[in-house]
């Protein structure tokens, strides 16, 4: 008993050590001085200055249409890959395009950024939104593949020979069969990428020119000039949508394997 | 199957294009780079320069040095933690509550360890209400230590305790019932049957320790250099891209040797 309870209280004190920055930074994003210490007050200025700063909230803007159009290109091209490999019948063939696959995916993010800098640059390419874009979409791609793959080899063939049977073209198999099967393994694939390119730095840092910025190189090169407590309330907010998604993903899942338990 | 020939091209066209732009190409530019010098001729001289002078071998050393710190340190702490995290009742609310962090910006997490260790901050405030005094807390190598271990340790954490997860609680009861000590358990049992989590672990913290490079700027305060910020520094400050190549493929390699040696061996089942 007096062992679990050491035990217990261990993993409490590496779950405060885990929360205890992000509490403080949300603590801090109500602290009327302007400084992460003392404390001047509970107030909202700091949430003022945010919505007022049109700088930050346009990049913040930026950030999320950047996350959602590049995991949705991602999800797309991933899962038209996922479709093709699923097709290669020779063993090895397959492995030697995952091996590649997967090169993206253990690269440390400073080769990948320095990398795809060298790409666009010898290709004459400006850098800015569309550079990022392309980067995002391009390190996302695998992520989806490893979601989608695996889904579509447990899938039960029989369905889509019987309907080959009955004459099915190959688009409606794919559009009524075969993709609704694989949805939730595509969304999973899509919710990763939002979350990869929301909190991608080291790529999007070589890749993106002066004009354009994301939350993470701008708060980057906010924090070597010093504290704001307008960048609190910002990562307060971030935390509250942080947590609804990580939520809907949960909810998501959850109802996607009970469905998929039902239907079987 | 011959009729499927032009539904393969269709769904191959573009994952094989992202392969070859996205994937080939730049490793094939990298080193291509590293290979030339600033006049465009091939050369070795960057190897040649990286190996002999008393400045890279060194940084490179160093950064590997501060990596095996680092993931030696997010073991210790995971390893203990996620095995008293199998034992729990409600394990995947707390499997959650680990994984949340993960989910805030790094940016905004390192941020938040300016206003912690700052010379006026909480820390400070605690250790001179015990009589301890302030201290430089930030810009240095235990701080650098200190924020790369947080950042790390879900990343640790998680695929230790999927293994240990898998382990037949049988094996651990009988072990128990047969009358090993709790230490013998877990050294014998436990360690070696979640021996692949572990890998997993260290390459999820030991490559990204390598390559940190906001960190060493924001919290070691350009007092500690690792490969990443190596190759920042040439190819964003000094913009000699040859030697930042050079170095992003010994990164590479090193990353290669790490995988090496921490994979999967003696697959069973």
């Amino acid at each position: 008993m007096q062992k679990k309870l050491l035990g217990n209280s261990y993993l409490l004190l590496v779950m405060i050590l885990l929360y205890i920055p992000i509490i403080f930074l949300v603590v801090y994003s109500f602290n009327g001085g302007t400084i992460m210490s003392g404390w001047g007050g509970f107030s909202f200025v700091h949430y003022q200055e945010l919505f007022a700063d049109t700088r930050l909230l346009k990049i913040l803007l930026d950030t999320f249409i950047l996350a959602i159009s590049s995991a949705t290109i991602a999800a797309f091209i991933g899962t038209v890959g996922a479709l093709f490999l699923d097709g290669i019948q020779n063993k090895k063939t397959l492995n030697t395009f995952l091996s590649f696959n997967n090169v993206l995916l253990v690269s440390p993010d400073v080769t990948i950024g320095v990398s795809f800098l060298i790409l666009f640059t010898i290709l004459g390419f400006s850098l800015g939104f569309v550079s990022v874009l392309v980067s995002h979409i391009a390190f996302s791609i695998p992520i989806v593949l490893l979601m989608v793959l695996p889904r579509l080899r447990e899938m039960d063939n029989t369905l889509v020979m019987a309907a080959r049977d009955l004459g099915a073209k190959r688009g409606t198999i794919l559009s009524q069969i075969v993709i609704p099967e694989i949805w939730p393994s595509i969304m999973a694939g899509f919710l990763l990428a939002l979350t990869y390119s929301l909190d991608d730095f080291a790529v999007t840092f070589f890749v993106t020119g002066n004009g354009f910025s994301t939350l993470s190189v701008e708060i980057y090169s906010r924090a070597r000039q010093g504290v704001s407590l307008e960048i609190n309330a910002l990562s307060a907010l971030m935390f509250a949508v942080s947590l609804l998604l990580v939520f809907t993903y949960y909810l998501y899942t959850t109802y996607a394997d009970k469905k998929a338990r039902l239907t079987k | 199957m011959k009729d499927n020939s032009r539904a393969k091209i269709f769904f191959a066209i573009p994952y094989i294009s992202w392969l070859a732009v996205f994937v080939i190409v730049p490793i094939g530019l990298l080193i291509y780079q590293s290979l030339t010098n600033v006049q465009g001729s091939f050369t070795l001289a960057n190897f040649h320069e990286f190996i002999t002078s008393n400045v890279y071998l060194p940084m490179a050393f160093n950064s590997v040095f501060y990596a095996l710190i680092i993931t030696l340190i997010t073991f210790m702490i995971s390893f203990p933690a996620a095995y008293v995290l199998s034992h729990l009742k409600h394990r995947q609310l707390w499997l959650m509550l680990i994984i949340l962090p993960t989910w805030i910006n790094v940016l905004l997490k390192t941020y938040a360890f300016l206003g912690l260790l700052s010379k006026s901050g909480i820390i400070n405030q605690l250790f001179s209400t015990f009589g301890l005094g302030t201290h430089n807390l930030l810009f240095n190598h235990v701080s650098f230590i200190f924020v790369a271990v947080y950042l790390e340790l879900p990343f640790m954490l998680l695929p230790i305790y999927n293994s240990i997860n898998e382990i037949d609680p049988d094996i651990l009861k009988a072990s128990r019932d047969l009358g090993a000590k709790p230490i013998n358990t877990l050294s014998q049992l436990v360690f070696p049957l979640s021996i692949n989590g572990i890998k997993s672990g260290i390459q999820a913290v030991f490559i990204p320790s390598l390559s940190l490079f906001m960190l060493t700027t924001l919290i070691g305060g350009n007092k500690v250099m690792t490969l990443g910020s190596a190759i920042e520094l040439h190819f964003i400050v000094t913009q000699n891209w040859h030697m930042g190549s050079t170095i992003a493929i010994i990164l590479i390699l090193a990353m290669a040797v790490t995988m090496y040696f921490t994979r999967e061996r003696g697959k069973r089942k």
